[in-house]
């Protein structure tokens, strides 16, 4: 395998759960030492994806290789080299912290157990609570503990599939602070997730929805190229200037954050025009800026919702 | 105040999850049918034809009689003719017979001389109420056999009969039922733990999704199941021990065979049944269905068995359906080596028909098994 092979390349990948398609044809391509944001709202297909990479799933149809070995055929290899955090914490509740990487590291051969759960524990902050059972843990804790045995046998992949749900921000910002070192040691890491704070932190995102690839791109990119204007504009009584603005013809989105309501569209210049009238009004402060990641993807949900519905 | 409108949307809720939950729903139908057909059709406590050798060392009219008797009753189906005591007690040995009707040599004669020859009949008791039954009619069916010949001879008054009927309850002489039932207990606790244990191992796993976790690394299946099963196997034995010990200790339970014989059989029935309860695995999604299965399962290895009611007292389907579990043969294979001495070339017709049973549970568990999460 050379360095400038991708760490994960799958094309046409196909999983049908009888009338159901979960994941349609789809095509990516995970460059090494990267995180990869895989975004998408819930049951776009991301799990279903992320499975079929590690050998958990069979695809109906469609090819790919991750680190260099045929998902299709070469199953076993990857699963030695790949780290799978589930959704949901799936390690043994009735277990300690020990026990339960013991019993990973063993799963995956490790020659010095000992040492390297020592070592895991100690990078992951764990040391303190060796003894603690899994079902005591917070959440949080369990996130780590589930990170940890993940990077059990040194993986140079890492799949994660929604790491930070129900996590708190401190233990996501040191979640993420992590992963960020992982990367930097040369590890590729795929991460699902629906929080954009997080998609921000990611140096390339693929978007699906209903199993399709909507956008494929480094993150910084990802505004510019979806073309979406965004007004912010302050002032009183936003509720009800939404409920206005909603029924312009160039605005094809209203979102409130805080104390500013996000204004979007596509056509740039008529939503420029059809804003003008209230820049006059009093009180209210409106300045254009670039599209923020949330208001692309959910214009480019709405957009595939349409182009099905046309398609249909 | 108890809210009528409250307890009205619990009670709704209810039924529709149990709506939802077909297979439960199914069983809750399925159990109350099981039952009365089981109960109804098949359970008879008092057993007819039961398999009776001949083993005829006279000749003549009055034997003539007797054996023309016993092939008319109802109690007794006469299967064969044997040459020799050994024979006999080998036949009983194995189950193959659980009677054996000796006429000895010059009974004709005895008889008529007015010398009370005896007839005896070796007994297979090791299921007191089983035998009881058939023991009891035997002095009326040798009367009816007899009497109109001795009547005819002009002989003596036949009360008290001028033959002597000697029963011989082999292996359980004072009609113990605990005999009977430690031996088919071991079997009957073990079908239950066995399947159910690893049934239950199983789908847990999958239930709290660690099973993706195992499935996500290079483990093979076959080692995370030897892995999961070996343990139980292990429990198995322990089991054994403690029934054996407790049988023999608080019951008196005669042991009469040897440990290896009964070691073997009980390696065999344990396997079939922790294979049953891989098979479950594949079949259930929760640990709830798992358990249901598995009763469901259980049901008829308790009531179709042998294990408190007789075998032979049920319709043939139902003996059919017997033979086809494992607990059946197993019954038959502990209470022939605890009771009845038996060793390894008695319990032959005992272990092949679960290592058939392993085989169509096994092929059936792992074409299911799947090493995915498909």
């Amino acid at each position: 395998m050379n360095a400038a092979e991708p760490a994960i390349r799958v094309e046409g990948l196909t999983k049908r759960f009888g009338d159901f398609t979960a994941v349609d044809h789809l095509s990516m391509s995970v460059p090494k030492g990267v995180i990869y944001g895989f975004l998408g709202p819930n049951g776009s297909g991301k799990t279903t994806t992320i499975r079929m990479m590690c050998g958990l799933l069979t695809p109906d149809e469609g090819k790919g290789t991750a680190l260099g070995y045929d998902i299709l055929t070469e199953g076993r290899r990857i699963k030695k080299r790949v780290g799978y955090m589930t959704q949901k914490f799936s390690l043994y509740e009735e277990l300690s912290v020990r026990e339960n990487l013991n019993f990973m590291a063993r799963m995956y051969g490790e020659s010095d157990v000992r040492a390297r759960v020592d070592a895991v524990m100690a990078e992951y902050g764990l040391a303190d609570r060796a003894k603690q059972l899994a079902s005591q843990l917070s959440g949080g804790w369990k996130q780590r503990l589930a990170l940890a045995a993940s990077m059990i046998h040194k993986p140079d992949l890492l799949l994660l599939d929604e790491p930070t749900a129900g996590v708190d921000p401190a233990a996501r910002r040191h979640f993420w602070e992590r992963i960020h070192d992982m990367t930097a040691s040369g590890i590729t890491v795929l991460v699902s997730t629906h929080y954009m704070d997080e998609a921000i932190q990611c140096d390339h995102i693929c978007f699906i929805h209903k199993g399709r690839k909507l956008v494929d791109a480094p993150a910084a990119e990802i505004p510019e190229r979806s073309g979406l204007v965004t007004w912010r504009i302050k002032g009183p009584d936003l509720d009800d200037l939404a409920k206005e603005l909603r029924r312009l013809a160039p605005v094809e989105q209203v979102a409130r954050f805080g104390d500013a309501l996000h204004v979007s569209g596509k056509d740039a210049g008529a939503l420029a025009r059809s804003l003008a009238s209230y820049r006059d009004r009093e009180n209210l402060e409106l300045r254009e800026s670039e599209a923020g990641l949330e208001e692309v993807f959910i214009h480019l949900i709405e957009q595939n919702r349409d182009d099905a519905a046309q398609a249909a | 105040m108890y809210s009528f409108s409250r307890i009205f949307a619990v009670l709704k809720k209810e039924l529709v999850q149990m709506r939802r939950d077909r297979l439960t729903f199914a069983i809750m139908i399925m159990i109350p049918i099981v039952q009365l057909t089981l109960f109804g059709y098949a359970i008879n406590t008092d057993p007819r034809h039961l398999p009776t050798l001949l083993d005829i060392r006279d000749d003549g009219p009055f034997t003539r009689a007797i054996v023309s008797t016993l092939h008319t009753s109802t109690f007794f189906d006469v299967t064969g003719v044997v040459g020799s005591a050994a024979e006999g007690d080998e036949a009983l040995k194995t189950g193959a017979a659980d009677f054996v009707v000796i006429i000895p040599e010059g009974f004709e004669r005895a008889l008529v001389r007015g010398e009370r020859p005896q007839i005896v009949v070796e007994a297979d008791a090791t299921d007191p109420v089983a035998a009881g039954g058939p023991v009891g009619a035997l002095p009326v069916l040798l009367e009816r056999a007899l009497s109109p010949l001795m009547e005819e001879a002009a002989l003596a008054a036949p009360d008290p009969p001028p033959w002597d009927l000697v029963v011989h309850r082999r292996y359980n002489p004072a009609g113990v039922t605990a005999y009977n039932i430690v031996p088919g207990l071991l079997a009957v606790i073990l079908t239950m733990t066995m399947a159910m244990i690893t049934a239950i191992a199983i789908t847990r796993e999958l239930e709290r999704g660690t099973m993706e976790t195992l499935l996500a690394t290079p483990a093979r299946p076959m080692e995370v199941m030897i892995g999961k099963i070996l343990p139980y196997v292990g429990v198995g034995y322990i089991q054994i021990a403690i029934l054996l010990i407790a049988g023999v200790g608080l019951f008196g339970v005669p042991f009469t065979g040897g440990l290896a014989p009964l070691l073997l059989g009980a390696t065999v029935f344990i396997v079939v049944n922790l294979a049953l309860g891989f098979l479950i695995s594949t079949l259930a999604r929760t640990q709830m269905q798992a358990m249901q299965m598995t009763f469901f399962f259980f049901l008829p290895s308790i009531l179709l068995s042998g294990f408190i009611f007789p075998f032979e007292g049920m319709p043939l389907w139902a003996r059919w359906l017997g033979e086809a579990l494992p607990t059946t043969h197993f019954i038959r294979l502990t209470r022939a080596v605890v009771l009845k001495d038996a060793g390894f070339t008695d319990i032959v017709n005992q272990i092949w028909p679960m290592l058939i049973q392993l085989t169509v549970i096994t092929t059936i568990a792992v074409n299911r098994y799947r090493q995915t999460l498909d």
